[in-house]
């Protein structure tokens, strides 16, 4: 079997059913082979960064692995910016890179780059591999390291003649990498403490992390907050972990997060973590971060535990497996739910307290449609199948993104796709493409700004081509939003390069690439809009004008505590 | 809290990358390395590391964490926190040893129980061994006489066994 073939054959091992990529010299190879295998479907993108996007997005919906197959040099480096994004919010992709003939490594031959090198930092692992014989072993493993664990991305680096060359298949049926032993299940004395903790404090709140969804975590958050009648709050990679519309739902936290969720945070006496590693986005200012709480942290990762604050309890181990330990506990000890709910009554009364006195607020008066208005109607639209699981959002990063996570409320989990912890603008359309590609009849929407959408705009011809009726609503407001609002809050409304001068005309766009372009100025047309858009069974671009200097807020600015929230 | 030398024991994957892994983790995190040795061990698919390096008990905490997720880092052990341990760094010093100091310089060699390696008309070349303290006190003590060249190859460290089972 040729090397092409082998790499061919093992994914189909691993159950890939669709590749996102782009052709070049150095993966012609495979590309022949994947001529000859319809079982796997292959999107083909206009810009590597594209495909990498959707690969993330593709397995941030589904939960599968994603894969991406890309050529040497520019095709590999192109997919940098996509691995760092599957990286920091810990979604397992493999990316598949061709690179020169082994001899050749070393020699600047053309289109060569050490991208085993480059992507060191940012990637779980790497391979370079060396002789054909390797592949199967290699690209087992590469799957197995990238979905287990904490998960994440692996590139593999595949040099022509590695693809050429012939050898024997041999498939390794059974993994075991002695050096890789991912921790799954807790130690019991420590979810025990955790338990003893719970009952003993006053003011808990749970904390939802994307390692929730990530370990499918949700039903068991959901048991425990309602048996023990917790509050729970979410960092932006969490929304969906627990239901937004629950009433124990303190939304979001952190820099944009509610009043509500911050002040519960900061006053409280118990920190229950699940799959959280308290970015400096969620906590402000460390040493101000929730100063009377113990805190009990769940993590598989044993380096996210104790690395930004402080923790009381340690749990390493697998969410969902760590919460039904848990839990067992809970039931075996049978402590009377109405115990419970006298334990928080007056903790409860405080939060209802501080949930009327500052709700996430926004006024729609006048000609300007106001962006959360726009994610409002949307969810109206759209709150059955968010509530069924039938829609998923996509956001890009800035405004459009933190208004979508504030607004919109994700009961579902593996329903928001976002950039979390790169904050990667351009990420949400090809991010939506992949989700689309996974699940064909789900309802895909990517919130969008004027800025980040052109930063992948080309996308729009690989969405026509697989057909994807993805829906990309706009919300323009002719500045790269975010970066004007922190110059209008912190340094004297100096908008320096923040004014786009040239927008092109969407509506106008969309129709070039054969897609239904729409569009509203007033308010008033905005339900329409959506309507139309939503109702239309073809990619759509809606370019919404919205409120040109509308800020995110509550804000929390970098580097102060959570309760100095600016709240206007 | 404070900063303290730790010598950490690392058993890796003999494979391509893996120190290069290792390395960028500490500059990709500002960490340093104050010396850092590998040779392959008695299995060859695996490689020994002996690694120095500098900080609180947190940083520390963190190196080591961030070191076991590794795919390619079989153990970690700090051998500073694991009781008695045996350490020792070999140096090569080539010094000046002209009629006048020739003398003196073997007499120190004595002392110190290093060997002579290479003579010249002008120099001795001399191999010291031990731990770092005493690689130290030999270096102080010749460089008045006039060192042309040091090469030092970095710590390896093992745990002493206990005696008392």
């Amino acid at each position: 079997m040729t090397g092409a073939q082998m790499i061919v054959e093992a994914l189909k091992r691993e159950g890939v059913e669709v590749i996102f990529g782009y052709p070049g010299g150095a993966v012609i190879d495979i590309y022949d082979e994947l001529y000859r295998t319809p079982e796997i479907k292959h999107v083909l993108v206009r810009h590597e960064q594209g495909a990498a996007h959707a690969a993330d997005g593709y397995a941030r919906s589904t939960g599968k692995v994603g894969v991406c197959l890309v050529t040497s040099g520019p095709g590999a480096t192109n997919t940098v910016t996509g691995i760092a994004t599957a990286y920091m919010d810990s979604i397992p992709v493999v990316i598949l890179t061709g690179q020169v003939p082994t001899k050749l490594i070393g020699n600047d031959a053309f289109q060569e780059v050490d991208i085993t090198g480059i992507t060191r930092p940012c990637t779980k692992h790497n391979f370079l591999v060396k002789r054909t014989e390797d592949l199967p072993r290699i690209l087992r493993a590469a799957f197995h390291i990238a979905r287990t664990g904490r998960p994440g991305p692996v590139l593999v680096d595949l040099p022509k003649d590695v693809q050429q060359g012939k050898a024997e298949f041999y498939w390794p049926e059974e993994i075991r990498l002695r050096s890789y032993q991912p921790v799954y299940d807790p130690h019991p004395r420590q979810v025990e403490k955790a338990y003893r903790l719970l009952e003993s404090c006053t003011r808990p709140v749970v904390l939802v992390g994307g390692g929730v969804i990530s370990s499918g975590a949700h039903e068991e958050v959901r048991e425990l907050a309602e048996r023990l009648h917790l509050p729970v709050t979410m960092t932006l990679m969490g929304l969906g972990g627990f239901p937004g519309s629950h009433p124990q739902s303190l939304g979001m936290l952190g820099m944009h997060g509610t009043y509500y969720a911050n002040m519960a945070v900061a006053n409280s006496d118990l920190i229950l973590a699940v799959g959280a590693r308290f970015d400096d986005r969620v906590t402000g200012k460390v040493d101000a971060f929730a100063p009377m709480a113990k805190i009990i942290h769940i993590d598989i990762d044993p380096t996210s535990i104790q690395k930004n604050v402080r923790v009381d309890v340690p749990i390493v181990g697998d969410c969902k497996r760590s919460l039904e330990k848990l839990l067992e506990i809970v039931k075996e000890v049978a402590r009377p739910e109405k115990i419970w709910r006298e334990q928080f009554k007056e903790w409860w009364e405080q939060i209802e307290i501080w949930k009327k006195r500052y709700p996430l607020s926004y006024k729609q008066e006048g000609e300007y449609i106001k962006p959360q208005f726009v994610i409002e109607k949307l969810y109206e639209l759209t709150r059955d199948k968010a509530q069924s699981g039938e829609i998923i959002i996509s956001t890009e990063v800035g405004q459009n993104q933190m208004w979508t996570a504030q607004f919109y409320k994700f009961d579902r989990p593996r329903t928001l796709i976002t950039s979390g912890g790169l904050g990667t603008m351009g990420f949400g359309f090809p991010a939506a493409i992949g989700a689309q590609m996974g699940h064909p009849g789900k309802l895909v929407v990517d919130i969008a700004g004027d800025g980040s959408i052109q930063m992948n705009i080309q996308e729009m011809a690989t969405a026509m081509e697989q057909g994807l009726p993805v829906k990309v609503i706009i919300l323009n407001n002719g500045y790269l939003g975010m970066v004007r609002q922190w110059q209008e809050l912190f340094y004297e409304r100096r908008y320096s390069a923040v004014k786009f001068q040239v927008i092109p005309d969407f509506v106008k766009l969309a129709e070039a690439y054969g897609a239904l372009g729409l569009r509203a100025t007033r308010p008033e047309e905005v339900e329409p809009v959506l309507k139309q858009a939503l109702e239309s069974d073809r990619l759509t671009l809606v370019d919404i004008h919205i409120a040109p200097e509308e800020g995110v807020f509550p804000m929390v600015p970098a580097g102060r505590a959570t309760t100095e929230m600016i709240l206007v | 809290m404070s900063e303290r030398k730790h010598t950490l024991s690392v058993l890796v994957e003999n494979t391509p990358g893996a120190l290069a892994r290792i390395a960028g983790l500490f500059s990709g995190r500002g960490f340093n390395i104050d010396s850092l040795c590998v040779a392959e061990t008695l299995d060859p698919t695996l490689s020994h590391l002996t690694l120095v390096t500098t900080g609180d008990d947190l940083i520390i905490e963190q190196i080591i964490k961030q070191l076991r997720r590794l795919v390619d880092v079989y153990k970690v052990v700090d051998v500073t926190e694991e009781g008695e341990f045996v350490e020792r760094e070999m140096a090569l010093i080539k010094v000046r040893a002209e009629k006048e100091t020739r003398a003196e310089v073997l007499r120190m060699c004595d002392i110190f129980r290093c060997k002579v390696v290479d003579v010249s008309p002008r120099t001795y070349t001399i191999e010291v061994t031990g731990p770092q303290s005493k690689l130290q006190a030999v270096i102080e003590l010749l460089k008045p006489i006039g060192i042309k060249e040091i090469v030092r190859t970095g710590v390896i460290a093992m745990r002493r066994e206990k005696k008392n089972p």
